[in-house]
């Protein structure tokens, strides 16, 4: 048992809204300790009202428990650390494109309007496109429109904090 | 627990949490679809933030939870502002209540961000984060429907002068409030009204709109101290029906 070990298994816990996006590509993971034959996990919330949260802290136990029969295991949430979109990593980004939804731009401390204009379409890679709505069908997300696919998707909104 | 302190974060979280409900009462009923995906997931962060606003409190006066402070506070106790407690009406009013409200609470929070309450200035970063897609949302309606058509504009300036009153009444005083000033915690309301007429001036002017007039008497206040609207009892009674029923049920 190790936190290596830990951190293989928490590559299958995935996102329930987006295929194959685990917690890890994500960065909602802010420290592992294995200590003995206890395991403790660390997680932050992605917006502030994520619905998902706590399934997730959920299913995070239960692959650990099903992983480690013999550990003790914590998950808990904290708030001493805020996620923002800088935490989802390039894998994460890759997934996501992989799952049509275009991935947040690297910010660099703020959001500027600029990062929602003329978004890559994740279908057609084509930049012919307007933001719809700075809001989509999870907290996440905004839709656009790409009028080359004449369809809409959605972006992975940048979050940036203050 | 600092009366100021715990009045200044049960009228941030209040306001967030009845406002946040009214965009839940959009839901379905948006003019389209993406309209009501925007006020339902301005909904979820709102009340999002309320929660934590709620959970900060708790920690700081632990025998009263969330939960409690949420669903079985007394009507009297409740500090939201009136405009919030408005119900929906049409949507010109809806929105002009939205860009009003938002970026009020948008440089509220930027305020935050400078206070010597080291959890409040904590929290303030990551909502006001969130909260900068709020006013994006508010000021691409104000700017397409005030340039819309003849209707559109007289619509949008009609909520205007409506709101505008309802609106000052976010900055009504409250107890402790001369302490928190000197505490650095909070520069109190004046100057938050004073960066909000600044700001929203501008882009009213932007759009083509015209500022309403108003005077010391103009603001409707009371809910900072407890005098609220004939609005709030019927929503909070709505709102608590689950915890009515069954008083154990956790959010």
């Amino acid at each position: 048992m190790t936190e290596q070990l830990v951190m293989e298994a928490l590559t299958e816990v995935y996102d329930p809204e987006i295929p194959n996006l685990s917690v890890l590509d994500l960065g909602m993971i802010t420290g592992v300790v294995v200590s003995g034959n206890q395991i403790n996990v660390d997680m932050i919330p992605t917006y502030a009202a994520c619905p998902a949260t706590s399934f997730l802290q959920k299913i995070i136990k239960e692959q650990l428990v099903e992983k480690f029969p013999n550990a003790e295991i914590t998950v808990q949430v904290i708030t001493s650390i805020h996620w923002d979109t800088n935490r989802i990593t390039e894998n994460g980004k890759l997934k996501l494109k992989e799952a049509r939804i275009a991935p947040p731009p690297v910010h660099k401390g703020e959001v500027t309007r600029e990062m929602l204009l003329g978004v890559t379409c994740p279908q057609c890679s084509g930049v012919n496109t307007f933001l719809q709505i700075p809001f989509g069908y999870t907290l996440c997300r905004a839709i656009h429109f790409c009028k080359d696919c004449n369809a809409s998707f959605e972006q992975f909104k940048p979050v940036a904090l203050s | 627990m600092n009366i100021g302190l715990k009045n200044l974060l049960l009228k941030t979280a209040d306001d967030s949490f009845i406002v946040g409900h009214r965009n839940s009462e959009w839901t379905g009923f948006g003019p389209f679809m993406e309209e009501d995906i925007a006020f339902a997931s301005m909904a979820q962060d709102k009340i999002g933030h309320a929660w934590a606003l709620y959970k900060l409190v708790e920690q700081m006066e632990p025998d009263h939870s969330a939960e409690w402070l949420a669903f079985q506070r007394p009507l009297k106790e409740f500090k939201s502002c009136h405009l919030v407690e408005l119900p929906n009406a049409e949507y010109d009013f809806s929105l002009i209540r939205h860009f009003l409200f938002d970026e009020a609470e948008l440089l509220r929070y930027t305020l935050f961000l400078e206070s010597s309450f080291e959890p409040l200035t904590h929290l303030a970063r990551k909502i006001k984060g969130e909260l900068k897609y709020h006013t994006m949302h508010a000021e691409t309606f104000l700017f397409q429907l005030a340039n819309g058509n003849e209707v559109s504009k007289a619509r949008m300036q009609s909520a205007l002068n409506e709101c505008f009153p309802y609106a000052l009444g976010l900055f009504e005083s409250f107890e402790g409030e001369k302490e928190l000033i000197q505490e650095g915690i909070y520069p109190g309301e004046q100057v938050l009204k004073d960066k909000w007429l600044a700001a929203i001036a501008e882009m009213i002017a932007e759009a083509g709109l015209k500022m309403p007039e108003f005077h010391a008497a103009s603001s409707v206040e009371g809910g900072r101290n407890g005098y609220h609207s004939d609005f709030l009892l019927p929503l909070l009674t709505e709102m608590r029906e689950v915890i009515a029923i069954d008083p154990n049920a956790e959010w």
